[in-house]
């Protein structure tokens, strides 16, 4: 650790940081725009200009670039030095001359870097007498608004959606001083991390247009920590409401998960919380046709006689619900009455995903551990689309080796344009094989685009190269042998390889995936097995245990079941129509619990509405096997609460146990029923903690108008919701986290501010050295561990993909937009969801005499889809390919089904 | 002890001193324009509503007593939804005329607003938005700031110079 | 029987004139100290404001007579009546003009003394049925402080006693056609205080000090029997001041104007001089008010009481005691 004297201070620092990074950790306050602890430093805004002085006899010294300047042993600088002060006062106004007057209705003001560095580096007063430089804006798209005179220059923008996203459509244009940061034209930005933009900026370039509709400042919004629903990863995220609407979502950092950056799909899904479609008070539906709500207190008494007396009551989870509700929901109906809710197909891999990560060696990696691997396959699975922020990741990983050859040559890891220029196209061992072309592929040293049986038999090939103990598939085409043998050669070199996979296609590929893996652990690798689950608590309904969707139809046809409570489930989406409609006819009463209405919950006769996640407070176990709290972002209106708490009511009214008073008596219960499960408790601190003797609060300390919000219905103040479920409070009133070692334990910052610091930018307060971890720990607890002992490859391996004749394979294809259910029902991302089609090889729908748009018809497992054709570069002959899209019926896909022109099939 | 009886007899000299009290409401105390009474909501001198829903009046005030939500119209001049102060609760420090960057919450020289029930303290924008321009009879936000509004185009604020053309080749 | 009516006449006649004036101090107390606070004080009810205290009672009259449930309640109800009667007792020694008094007695100094004796029974109950800490303590402050200051009272009119050669105030009256009492005697400068103490006006009002103990002994008193303390108070400074004016004022002695007329304007003077006080004096912490009665105000009387004695002996060579002070023991 070199010493470094910082204004005549003895200070520590890391080494290979440079002097900003050093600074910014130490706590001091210096000022910056171009650095981003991600992308790191270029050197472009002058800025951080700080005294370095030669030793402690020099007086004058000379002024250095603070982030350009790497830490040495016995540095001494000064930040202080009138000089240097006088350098950056001058550096801002420069900056600002063109800034425009608007911060009023910007919506970067309060949280707007630009103005913390203007007061940081002191400068008050526009002295420039000329014109300010002004620009057209863009329409960025539906996330995104653009506003160009704010512009200060600093590149970030582009820096991450080009270098660190791997976007190609934002680009620098013009020259000198107006540089303009766009599109070649007006568009919607193509990047899947588009909303990062909103973040990255210092100023108001970038701002939310979702929040713009709804505009609140950071200071007026109640937040609280939160895990995102839209896929397996859990990323961290921070909801922000007012007025009991959900206002916008912004990156919460956890150094072992998202670190900076969220996916769009979670940062702008968000407004389903806000949507007409909730169910607020409990329906009854004793007929069909008629509805009407009743209060809780007679719901909860309907719902008692439903399931008491000897009734024999059939519970259906839900991948979306959280583990208490889950949990809760199985101990209303029993074990063994206890349904996961899941396809078979879906329900069987995650079983065997949870088997290969507990009884194999290979580790699940977390998401920052993703981004160091340095050798990556993917196996069968678009990450892109299934689980955005991991591709970003995996982005990081593809320059993972290059960087490092880089930083051999003596080029710092800081300095972030000379290790671009270093690295030029270099690539790291980065193998790609999917189904169909995907975004990654650009990142790859390899692409092999196959049907999912060669795809697993590529896995296998690799995994008997490295070691010969794995099973071989037979047959195999030379080209396809010697990839196998290149792949396996680049994995072998590798220090931290990963193998990527995920359940969206076939036991085959997730079995070949965990033999790569488990024959890498067995030359003595250490590599990390990631497989991609489909929702937030895939993982954890699959701890649960339950069977599946289809034992429950198989179940309820013999008969003998009284009662059916669905807990946040849609089953329309899980199973074909008829299916379902058959099955609810086995039973006398429904019950649904539910936040939105969907065909389930109106097929229910009795309807709970339940809270969604900016409403409750619940563990999620993600793709990693991290179990992760979110926590009630603020008190719905009506007789929203969550899944468990209802049930818990339920089962209190109807005598079979004791309502749980708050979440940690779940969790109490929960650990002892499964085992499994029992550290979820440490996801987050218990409801009785306090800091400093008082709650953590909820909003910010500027938090306004709490004497004029009710004042409209009644000038008496009524006192704030109490929360027994967490140490957090509906109020600005409580322990305030400042950052620099004022703050409760990370599970429970609400926000990241500091003083001084509004703009997200004040995570570095926060964080154990420049990119290091949440002091105290990032939040959650692994509930999935690899095991020691080595177990025996899965030896089955599926003989190679043969076109029929007449008959086309369909594989699902997943969309960032749409493929998942809840972020469909947000306004801003409804508009990007693409429309329904068939994707086929463009071979055969030349053959089929099938151009783009042209309508085909697909006929498989008894469903007659009409949609228009979409040729697929990369898909495999004899493969089609259907969306997994709201308004496409569900089949249990893959399987065969026959695509033709519509007149035949009519025919 | 003898400054007892000193102070009792100046206390009795006051006797024929000028009283101060000011006999309100037959004589009326003079109000300067900047006395921190009634709050209003004023207009641009084009009529456009001045409030700019930035939320820097509700974020200035001690007692919390000022709640707005933010909407946009058409034009995408920002105005708020709706404003309300509890005046029930407003001390009348004037810090949210003092935040306010577009002049468009000011106090007035009116402190005549006693009512039988507290509900009715509660004023909301209809009560607040005058159709003046009160203190500040030129000032208009937009004229000023870089953003685009309709009828003022990008470039066209004071002090502004026209786009830059991003496809010119010129240095 | 003309005795009778004659006497019951004088009773309704100095009730009717005690009531009213202490009425009227309402608004002349409230008023004197505007003036000498540079404001208007009561000036929007009639002319003058001069109807405030009809104001004032129009409320009193109506508002909730409320007696705390925690209260002893016929003590409660009884305290306050106490304050009044006693006081208004005292004036029957009173001599208002010539032959203008409800009962011409010979020990007519003991009968006030004894009776404003008896109004500390008023707030040592009030505070003690009030069941409540402020009025306690405040009961507790008054008793002490007014059973103090009863002996330098009593000391102090001695000298006037000596003077006179008698307790009826008639003849004390008489005897000041000379010379007014308080040159020759200046019990008055102890009097005065003690009356002071006596009434608990300010700034000696610790029993109702309404900083510390809220309203003191009648915290817990509202409406009729808050407005009996309120009136009683009243009535005790203008029986304090009556008593200045009698004992050391020469009392309804004065040229040209009628005897009643100087009586009241001496009255008048007085209470002016107590409201006076109370718009420019602070109050006392309790034990500087106790202390500065026992080590002050007691040796004071005692020496008081021997030089006016004194300077009688060397004065006169009428006997001292009369029915022969040399008289051959027993």
């Amino acid at each position: 650790m070199p010493k470094i004297y910082v204004d005549g201070k003895e200070c520590e620092a890391a080494e290979g940081q440079n002097l900003l990074e050093a600074c910014l950790g130490l706590g001091f306050d210096l000022p910056y725009f171009c650095w981003h602890p991600a992308m790191r430093s270029v050197g472009a805004c002058r800025q951080c200009a700080v005294k370095e002085f030669k030793d402690e006899n020099d007086a004058r010294g000379r002024i250095v670039m603070a982030c350009m300047t790497p830490v040495t042993e016995g540095a001494r600088i000064s930040i202080d030095d009138p000089e240097a002060r006088a350098f950056r006062a001058g550096v801002i106004e420069w900056l600002m001359a063109s800034h425009p007057h608007d911060c009023p209705v910007c919506d970067e003001g309060g949280e707007c870097h630009l103005q913390d560095m203007t007061v940081m580096a002191g400068h008050v007063y526009r002295r420039h007498r000329f014109g300010k430089r002004t620009y057209r804006n863009q329409d960025l798209g539906p996330f995104v608004n653009h506003e160009m005179n704010r512009c200060i220059q600093c590149y970030r923008c582009v820096r991450f959606y080009c270098d660190y996203a791997g976007g190609r459509d934002l680009s620098v244009f013009a020259s000198r001083d107006s540089v303009y940061f766009g599109r070649s034209e007006d568009g919607t930005l193509e990047s899947e991390f588009s909303g990062n933009l909103v973040e990255v900026c210092p100023t108001g370039v970038f701002t939310d247009k979702t929040l713009k509709k709804h505009y609140t400042r950071k200071w007026d919004l109640q937040a609280a920590p939160s895990i995102c629903v839209h896929c397996g990863l859990g990323c961290n995220t921070t909801p922000g409401e007012r007025y009991g609407r959900l206002r916008r979502i912004r990156n919460r950092y956890n150094g072992s998960v998202n670190g900076y950056f969220l996916c769009d799909r979670g940062r702008f899904g968000y407004e389903f919380v806000n949507g007409d479609k909730r169910i607020r008070r409990p329906v009854l539906r004793e007929r069909p046709g008629e509805e009407e709500q009743i209060d809780a207190g007679e719901a909860i008494r309907r719902a008692s006689l439903m399931l008491g007396d000897g009734k024999r009551v059939m519970a259906i989870g839900s991948p979306r619900a959280s583990l208490e509700s889950n949990f809760a929901l199985r101990e209303l109906a029993g074990p063994e009455n206890f349904f996961s809710g899941l396809p078979d197909n879906e329900h069987k891999l995650l079983r065997l995903v949870l088997d290969i990560l507990k009884g194999g060696p290979a580790r699940s990696p977390s998401l920052s551990e993703v981004g160091r691997a340095d050798a990556v396959l993917i196996l069968g699975e678009d990450v892109t689309n299934t689980a955005p922020v991991e591709a970003l990741m995996l982005r990081q990983a593809a320059r993972k080796r290059p960087v490092e050859k880089a930083v051999s040559r003596k080029i710092p890891e800081w300095d972030a344009s000379a290790i671009k220029t270093a690295i030029q196209n270099e690539k790291e061992p980065f193998h790609v094989a999917a189904p169909f072309a995907t975004k990654l592929d650009e990142a790859a040293k390899a692409v092999y685009h196959a049907p999912p049986e060669d795809i697993a038999r590529l896995g296998n090939a690799i995994a008997h190269e490295l070691d010969r103990d794995a099973p071989s598939p037979e047959g195999l085409e030379g080209r396809i042998a010697q990839l196998a043998k290149d792949i396996a050669e680049d994995l072998k070199d590798a220090k931290s390889p990963i193998i990527v996979s995920g359940v969206s296609l076939s036991e085959a590929v997730v079995k070949a995936a965990a033999n790569v893996a488990w024959a890498l652990e067995a030359i003595g690798k250490k590599a990390a097995l990631s497989y991609i689950v489909p929702e937030c608590n895939s993982t954890g309904l699959a701890l649960m245990g339950g069977k599946s969707l289809d034992d429950a139809l198989k179940a309820a046809a013999h008969g003998g079941f009284d009662t059916l409570v669905i807990l946040e489930n849609d089953l329309f989406t899980r199973a074909g129509k008829e299916e379902v409609e058959v099955f609810f006819e086995c039973f006398e009463n429904i019950i649904a619990i539910d936040h939105t209405a969907t065909r389930t919950t109106s097929a229910a006769g009795l309807v709970f509405p339940a809270a969604a996640f900016a409403e409750g407070t619940g563990t999620l176990v993600n793709s990693e096997g991290r179990a992760q709290r979110f926590f009630k972002v603020f008190d719905p209106e009506g007789d929203i609460a969550e899944g468990w708490r209802w049930l818990g009511r339920i089962m209190e009214e109807s005598g079979a146990g004791t309502a749980w008073s708050n979440i940690d008596e779940v969790l109490e219960s929960m650990a002892s029923e499964v085992p499994e499960l029992q550290e979820a408790i440490d996801a987050a601190p218990s409801a009785g903690l306090r800091m400093a003797g008082q709650k953590v609060a909820r909003a910010p300390q500027r938090f306004s108008g709490r004497t004029a919000i009710h004042a409209g219905r009644s000038v008496i103040e009524p006192r704030p919701p109490e929360d027994p479920d967490s140490p957090l409070s509906f109020s600005m009133e409580g322990f305030q986290p400042k950052g620099l070692g004022k703050e409760p334990p990370p599970e429970l910052i609400p926000q990241f501010w500091s003083p001084g610091w509004n703009s997200p930018q004040a995570v570095i307060r926060f964080q154990d050295g420049t990119n290091g971890g949440l002091r105290g720990n990032d939040p959650g607890v692994r509930l999935i561990n690899p095991a020691e002992a080595m177990p025996g490859y899965f030896r089955e391996v599926p003989g190679p993909f043969r076109p029929r004749k007449g008959e086309w394979l369909v594989i699902p294809v997943y969309h960032i937009f749409g493929s998942e259910e809840l972020n469909a029902l947000s306004p801003p991302v409804a508009g990007l969801i693409p429309r329904p089609y068939i994707g086929l090889n463009p071979e055969d729908a030349v053959k089929l005499e099938a151009p783009p748009g042209e309508e085909v018809a697909l006929k498989a497992g008894g469903l007659h889809l009409k949609l228009p054709a979409r040729h697929m570069p990369g898909l495999p002959e004899g493969v089609a390919a259907l969306p997994v899209l709201p308004g496409v019926e569900r089949l249990r896909l893959p399987q065969w089904g026959v695509v033709a022109r519509p007149k035949e099939s009519a025919a | 002890m003898l400054s007892l009886f000193k102070t009792a007899w100046g206390v009795f000299l006051r006797a024929f001193e000028k009283r101060v009290t000011v006999s309100y409401p037959e004589e009326r105390p003079y109000l300067a324009p900047r006395f921190r009474g009634r709050i209003i909501l004023s207009r641009d001198p084009d009529g456009g509503e001045r409030c700019v829903a930035c939320y820097l009046c509700a974020a200035a005030c001690p007692v919390d007593c000022i709640a707005l939500d933010a909407a946009e119209t058409e034009d995408g001049r920002r105005y708020p939804s709706f404003f309300r102060i509890n005046f029930s609760r407003c001390i009348f420090c004037g810090y949210c005329e003092e935040a306010c960057p577009t002049y468009a919450i000011q106090l007035t020289p009116d402190f005549e607003m006693s009512e039988y029930a507290r509900q009715s303290l509660v004023y909301e924008k209809e009560d607040l938005l005058i159709s003046g321009t009160g203190k500040y009879p030129d000032y208009n936000f937009y004229r000023v700031a870089g953003l685009a509004i309709k009828g003022k185009d990008k470039g066209e604020a004071e002090n502004e110079t026209p786009p830059v053309d991003i496809r010119g080749l010129m240095p | 029987m003309q005795g009778i009516i004659a006497s019951v006449l004088t009773i309704a006649f100095v009730l009717i004139a005690l009531l009213t004036s202490s009425a009227a101090l309402i608004w002349a107390e409230r008023s004197l100290l505007a003036l000498w606070q540079d404001r208007y004080g009561p000036n929007r009810v009639g002319p003058l404001g001069l109807f405030q205290p009809v104001a004032d009672m129009i409320k009193i009259f109506t508002k909730d007579d409320w007696v705390p449930p925690f209260a002893d309640r016929p003590v409660f109800v009884l305290a306050p009546a106490i304050i009044v009667i006693t006081v208004l007792t005292a004036f029957a020694v009173m001599p208002f003009a010539p032959g203008v008094l409800v009962a011409d007695m010979d020990i007519g100094v003991l009968f006030f003394l004894a009776m404003s004796s008896l109004s500390i029974y008023s707030v040592v109950l009030a505070g003690w049925s009030s069941n409540s800490k402020y009025a306690l303590l405040g009961g507790l402050r008054g008793a002490a402080q007014m059973l103090s200051y009863e002996i330098f009272m009593g000391l102090s009119i001695m000298g006037v006693v000596l003077l006179a050669g008698s307790f009826n105030l008639n003849d004390i009256v008489e005897a000041q056609r000379n010379m007014w009492f308080f040159i020759p005697s200046s019990g008055l400068f102890i009097f005065f205080p003690a009356g002071l103490a006596e009434t608990h006006r300010l700034p000696f009002d610790l029993p109702e000090a309404e900083n510390e103990l809220v309203a003191g002994y009648h915290t817990e008193y509202s409406g009729l029997k808050f407005g009996m303390f309120y009136i009683g108070e009243y009535l005790g400074v203008t029986l304090i001041a009556s008593m200045i004016t009698t004992l050391f004022l020469g009392g309804w002695l004065g040229p040209v104007l009628p005897p009643a007329v100087w009586f009241i304007l001496k009255t008048g003077a007085v209470i002016v001089v107590f409201i006076l006080l109370r718009a420019s004096l602070p109050r006392p912490r309790f034990d500087q008010l106790m202390g500065f009665g026992w080590k002050a105000m007691l040796p004071l009387a005692l020496i008081n009481l021997l030089v006016t004695g004194g300077i009688i002996l060397a004065l006169t060579d009428a006997p001292v005691f009369p029915g022969g002070g040399n008289a051959e023991p027993l």
